[in-house]
């Protein structure tokens, strides 16, 4: 069940898209979902379709990994679809009851269902071919300019890398404590909500005092190993970026502006 | 009461790119009250092993009877098969979660849907058993008590479900030495008023030399021997392939051997050692 | 001889709810360890020996007299960082203790807190894994290791920040045997090194490789000295619940049988060494 988890899970290859600097690829990112809300016909959807493919085809992460990733927000997926066909007003094509199945309806659900599946594709392939350090490096360095006005930038990207190291510890850990409770007869999977709910407790009260004694020795360690915030910090990777970094963002803006016009012109 | 497994096999993540066979078939018995020591390299799969001997892993393939019952068969009911074989966890303090000792014990009886006083009555005995003292200990809270104290609890919330077949995965792991053989005492004290089968895994060859009759060893997800601790322990280069050791004393006794000095290497206690090497020290007096 | 770490009369106490007394871990203990030796503490849980640990380093700081490093006071602020940089510390949860999700950047964890040149850390990272030889393992993720190669990572992030001093604190109560045995024998290689080692331990036969062996009992020291020295004391290291190594134990039980065993005989090596004169 944890292992089917790829939001977020890394796809080591040696790809140009793996090779790109973490900070243009989480602009492109955004850049990305810029265009996705700037355009508002399906031939606007075509050409990001079309962009992101050649993005995929460039990461060399095979199709059936990403399709995986999309397996936990399926739900998601279904319910604004099914939330957009039957709410938007148009003209009635079916009715039954309360509930009625518009063209302005279809036109909307599947509208939207595209953009809602070439967003989360956009942004699972930022982790599939960013190493997570990477990425929260490069969430540090996008940030920094905001340390100034007093943003925390680096103790942010500080915690999500933490977070990033010790959350498959933590699913190990509540697997085993959910095991070693079952073993005491403990049923986690029968009675109503607030049985059930209550049942969490044997769970959560051992997870917290494991999370707590982790963060305690974490905290321990780091401050042996001479940690004191991001101050005088260096950095073993330093980024910079390269011609193909600024390429790849300049294509990137390139793109936008087609988008733009695109939906200027039609 | 006694357990047959029979073609037991595992398999993590059919399927999927990380698929990883971890039990191959395995087939063997325990009789009733034998003491089973399991042993084998990290990875080998002895903590699968034993997880299925009470229905928390289901079998790819195969069956596992315990006392009579297939409990791998459909329907079986696993709350049952629970009563009947308590596994206790590596370091099984980290499961404590109630606010009192006695509360923390009560929890696996009531989960069997036992009466108030039976599940009192249990609490009390279990405490007891684990050499505590009920008492004193009932109304305090598991999280203040000594690393020794907490394993004890957590060792009497599963004592206190009667099983009558007693796991315990590594119970000494990370203990010092006076705590190590404090729950080694207990194991064989529980051991002696219940009478009933106690399966333990491993790493200490000295442990399962002392507590063991018989000894099962795990390599790469399958058994790869299973005798007595004398039969198992001579076999020192197979279990060095399987990356495991004969005990300390045997090791010592296996080295003067090699040296040239008559003894016999089958030893497997500081006792028998003793006077094996008094006899030979001795022999020409 | 110089001396690294040099303790004056410390205690040290750990605050409890206001009703109650505080714990009293260290009670009025001094000790000095010398540049570039292997010194074994030991004691049983709740001996004050892990408390004593995160002393050595200013993770802790006395409640009552001093501790040295290098001749800083662990209490003084300015040097705090001097302090830790000289004496590194491996802890004995190999998954608490590290940092980062990729093994390379969790060596270049210390050596990028002291602010080295990017240039060096890398030459330090890759000399540091390659030590403890896990350099295949460095695009790795730690929770994918076994427990005795996360623990050799660990060593290697300390060993980046080039310490004069290693502190380990129980580093195998948590490995399986072949854990064990490797991280003992990675131990040895940096003492052989040149590096300072305090190993804090409960097991003998690890205490045994040591060149000098601290028993603390109730917060005070209960033996110090040689191996040879300590294990002499077989009766006063049994009344405190403690081990002694199985070849001190057997040569023991065949003194008392009459058989002169010289009291340095405290391996097996050196037990098999003896026996094997009479055969």
């Amino acid at each position: 069940m944890i292992r089917d988890i790829t939001l977020g899970q890394y796809y080591a290859a040696d790809s140009p898209v793996h090779r790109l600097d973490s900070r243009v690829k989480i602009a492109g990112v955004l850049l990305y979902i810029a265009d996705l809300f700037i355009v508002d016909d399906f031939i606007g959807f075509g050409l990001c379709a079309a962009a992101l493919c050649l993005y995929v085809v460039l990461s060399q992460v095979p199709v059936k990994f990403i399709m995986r990733g999309l397996k936990p927000i399926l739900l998601i997926l279904i319910m604004t679809f099914c939330l957009n066909i039957f709410m938007v007003d148009g003209r009635i094509l079916w009715q039954w009851g309360f509930l009625k199945v518009t063209d302005e309806g279809i036109y909307t659900a599947v509208f939207m269902a595209v953009r809602l599946i070439l967003l989360i594709i956009a942004s699972s392939l930022l982790t599939l071919t960013t190493k997570p350090i990477e990425l929260t490096d490069g969430i540090e360095k996008l940030m920094s300019p905001l340390a100034k006005i007093g943003v925390p930038a680096h103790d942010i990207a500080m915690t999500m890398s933490i977070a990033l190291r010790f959350i498959p510890m933590l699913l190990e850990e509540t697997d085993k404590i959910m095991k070693a409770q079952q073993a005491r007869g403990a049923d986690f999977e029968s009675g109503n909500i607030l049985r059930r709910a209550k049942s969490l407790i044997p769970i959560l009260v051992p997870l917290f005092v494991s999370s707590f004694r982790i963060a305690q020795d974490l905290a321990m360690a780091m401050e042996a190993r001479c940690y004191r915030g991001g101050k005088g910090r260096t950095r073993m990777k330093e980024m910079r970026l390269k011609g193909v970094d600024f390429l790849a963002f300049f294509l990137m803006l390139a793109f936008l502006a087609v988008v733009i016009s695109e939906r200027v012109v039609f | 009461m006694s357990i047959q497994v029979r073609g037991l096999k595992h398999v993590y993540s059919p399927g999927l790119p990380d698929e990883q066979l971890a039990l191959d078939n395995i087939n063997f018995d325990i009789y009733d009250g034998e003491t089973v020591a399991v042993v084998g390299h990290t990875g080998s799969g002895k903590s699968t092993l034993v997880q299925h001997l009470n229905g928390l892993l289901k079998p790819t393939e195969g069956t596992i009877t315990v006392g009579g019952v297939e409990i791998t068969a459909p329907g079986t009911s696993m709350l049952e098969v629970r009563r009947r074989v308590g596994l206790v966890f590596q370091y099984p303090e980290y499961q404590l979660f109630e606010e009192t000792v006695a509360a923390d014990v009560a929890f696996g009886p009531k989960n069997l849907g036992l009466s108030e006083d039976e599940v009192n009555s249990r609490v009390r005995d279990a405490i007891e058993i684990v050499g505590l003292d009920y008492d004193e200990i009932k109304d305090r809270s598991p999280f203040e008590l000594s690393g020794g104290q907490k394993r004890r609890v957590a060792i009497a919330g599963v004592i206190a479900m009667k099983p009558q077949v007693l796991i315990l995965d590594e119970p000494t792991a990370g203990l010092d030495p006076g705590a190590h053989r404090d729950i080694l005492d207990m194991i064989e004290e529980i051991k002696e008023i219940s009478g009933n089968i106690t399966i333990f895994v491993s790493h200490n060859m000295a442990d399962v030399a002392a507590l063991a009759d018989k000894v099962m060893v795990m390599d790469k997800g399958r058994l790869l021997m299973m005798g007595t601790p004398r039969e198992v322990f001579a076999q020192k280069d197979r279990l060095k392939e399987a990356g495991l050791s004969v005990p300390p004393v045997t090791e010592l006794m296996a080295e003067l051997k090699e040296k040239g000095a008559e003894v016999d290497d089958t030893i497997l206690s500081l006792k028998e050692a003793e006077e094996e090497i008094y006899r030979f020290l001795t022999r020409n007096r | 001889m110089s001396e690294i770490i040099r303790i004056e009369n410390m205690s040290f106490e750990y605050e409890r709810d206001e009703d109650r007394e505080p714990v009293k871990a260290i009670r009025d203990l001094s000790l000095c360890v010398e540049k570039g030796s292997f010194t074994a503490i030991i004691g049983k849980n709740g001996s004050g020996k892990s408390t004593l640990a995160k002393n050595l380093n200013g993770l802790l700081l006395p409640t009552g007299g001093k501790v040295f490093v290098k001749g800083w006071d662990t209490a003084d602020d300015e040097h705090i960082w001097d302090v830790r940089q000289t004496a590194g510390m491996v802890f004995q949860n190999p998954d608490n203790q590290l940092v980062s999700s990729i093994v390379e950047d969790d060596v270049a964890f210390g050596p990028e807190n002291l602010g080295v040149d990017p240039v060096e850390i890398r030459q330090r990272v890759d000399k540091a894994l390659s030590s403890v030889n896990m350099g295949e393992y460095k695009n790795k993720s730690p929770h994918l290791l076994s427990g005795g190669q996360k623990q050799r990572i660990a060593i290697a992030g300390v060993v980046a920040m080039k310490p004069e001093c290693i502190i380990f604190d129980e580093p195998t109560a948590m490995l399986d045997p072949r854990g064990r045995q490797e991280i003992m024998d990675i131990i040895e290689e940096l003492h052989d090194e040149g590096i300072m080692v305090i190993l804090i331990t409960h097991f003998m036969d690890e205490a045994v490789r040591a060149d000098r062996i601290v028993i603390v009992n109730e917060g005070r020291i209960f033996l110090d000295g040689t191996p040879g020295e300590v294990f002499r004391e077989y009766d006063l290291i049994k009344s405190i619940s403690l081990d002694v190594p199985m070849a001190v134990e057997l040569a023991q039980r065949l003194r008392k049988r009459g058989i002169k065993i010289p009291e340095d005989v405290i391996t097996s090596e050196g037990l098999v060494e003896y026996v094997c004169q009479y055969r």
